[in-house]
């Protein structure tokens, strides 16, 4: 038995632990900003009048949620050379990432358009706004004040997955923690200190969009 | 060099497909027995339990997976256990799933109006019997969409156990896209048996939420 735990090797990690992070939070960044603008396109082309768009929206969101995000970075990143679509580690793990999200949030979008009550829009076109409009101005904001805690959850449920990308070599948080416990020998120490960062950065994530939201969504966002 | 067939390659997926399950089910009846005892924890009157119970929970949804994974394979040796991949995956598993399943529940237990509990008080049953009889019943089919939705979530994470050397799905068709160097057919094919699995689990969490809805 006579383990003790060891955590002399973490003055000289700090570095590596804080530029694997620093990627961690420039993927979700990405992710976040790319994926939501792409599921509010996606929302609202499964509400258009075209049905093949209609249809090819659902079949996305349902092929996306129905297959492990792991499944999908390797067919991304392994299986589309094949196809002569050769991406970088980064841009593979971004396009995965992004195509995540935007199927779970496309749904959450979808659900806060339809709580937006029908006259809101009634009323705004009969203002004289144009369709596009009254989608921006009118109905996209109420709805993304419905949906923002779910919005929220959602982008800090991605940010934790992105631990998978270390898989493809993207110099994230996990693949640095898998680079240092390889020198340290020190492998449960190491992902225990990387693991509380995940903890910590959940946290500030959650808090930091809550706080962005009320800024830009107004008060009430929760 | 061993050539391999578009069978070879679906026989040997579907053949490891089954360790997928077994995982599956695994950590589902596993995190099911623990998620109660952490849902018992989470509800009851004691100040400490809830929150240890609200700690772990938050612990699990608030830390990867992959990493709950990592420390579990290499957190168990140093407790003096010899651990294997399969160990490790469905411990990790179980654990991930309890937090999620007592967390579903417990938000189940919390729409009970309060009136069920004060019911169950005035016809003289006591903390035990009103959570068995009249309490845990109700929670339980109140969440039975969630549940069925959190299983499909459960299936896809046991993806990451290949990580840890766990020989399911995933791992298995790493090793034939390194004998094959036919990714787009391998990746595509896991893919498909992974959807095969959890689209049908996808729609019966919808057919359960009308239904819940309605009522």
């Amino acid at each position: 038995m006579g383990y003790s735990l060891d955590f002399g090797w973490l003055n000289e990690a700090l570095g590596a632990i804080a530029r694997g992070a620093a990627m961690t939070v420039l993927l979700i960044a990405v992710t976040t900003v790319v994926g939501t603008v792409l599921s509010v396109v996606g929302a609202a082309a499964r509400r258009s009048r075209y049905r093949l768009l209609r249809q090819a929206v659902t079949v996305y969101v349902e092929v996306v949620r129905n297959t492990p995000f792991l499944v999908q970075l390797f067919f991304i990143f392994f299986g589309l050379p094949a196809l002569g679509i050769r991406l970088d580690p980064v841009v593979a793990a971004m396009l995965a990432m992004t195509l995540n999200m935007a199927a779970y949030t496309t749904e959450i979008v979808g659900a806060g358009l339809d709580a937006v009550p029908k006259g809101q829009s009634e009323a705004a076109l009969a203002l004289g706004l144009r369709p596009r409009q009254v989608f921006v101005k009118i109905v996209l904001p109420q709805a993304m004040k419905v949906i923002y805690p779910a919005l929220t959850s959602q982008i800090v449920i991605m940010m934790l997955e992105s631990a998978v990308v270390s898989q493809i070599a993207v110099r994230e948080l996990t693949y640095e923690a898998d680079m240092l416990q390889a020198r340290t020998y020190r492998a449960f120490e190491t992902y225990l200190i990387v693991t509380l960062v995940y903890l910590a950065l959940s946290v500030v994530l959650r808090r930091l969009l809550v706080a962005g939201g009320r800024r830009v969504l107004g008060a009430g966002v929760s | 060099m061993i050539e391999f067939t578009f069978w070879d390659i679906l026989r040997n997926l579907l053949l490891a497909a089954r360790w997928t399950v077994a995982l599956s089910v695994a950590a589902f009846a596993g995190g099911a027995i623990v998620g109660l005892m952490i849902l018992f924890l989470r509800i009851s009157k004691n100040r400490w339990a809830v929150r240890f119970a609200s700690g772990y929970i938050a612990l699990f949804q608030g830390t990867p997976l992959l990493m709950q994974l990592f420390l579990m394979f290499f957190g168990l040796p140093m407790l003096g256990f010899r651990i294997e991949p399969w160990t490790a995956a469905v411990l990790g598993l179980t654990l991930f799933a309890s937090a999620y399943l007592a967390e579903i529940w417990r938000s189940g237990v919390d729409a009970l109006p309060r009136g069920q509990w004060d019911a169950g008080a005035s016809l003289g049953l006591h903390y035990l019997q009103e959570l068995r009889l009249i309490i845990l019943p109700q929670a339980f089919s109140i969440t039975r969409a969630p549940i069925v939705g959190f299983l499909v979530q459960l299936i896809k994470a046991t993806a990451l156990t290949s990580i840890i050397g766990f020989e399911e799905l995933v791992r298995t068709s790493n090793a034939i896209n390194n004998a094959t160097f036919e990714p787009f057919t391998v990746y595509g094919l896991v893919a498909l048996i992974f959807f095969v699995m959890c689209f049908p689990l996808t729609q019966y969490a919808r057919i359960l939420e009308a239904r819940t809805g309605v009522r």
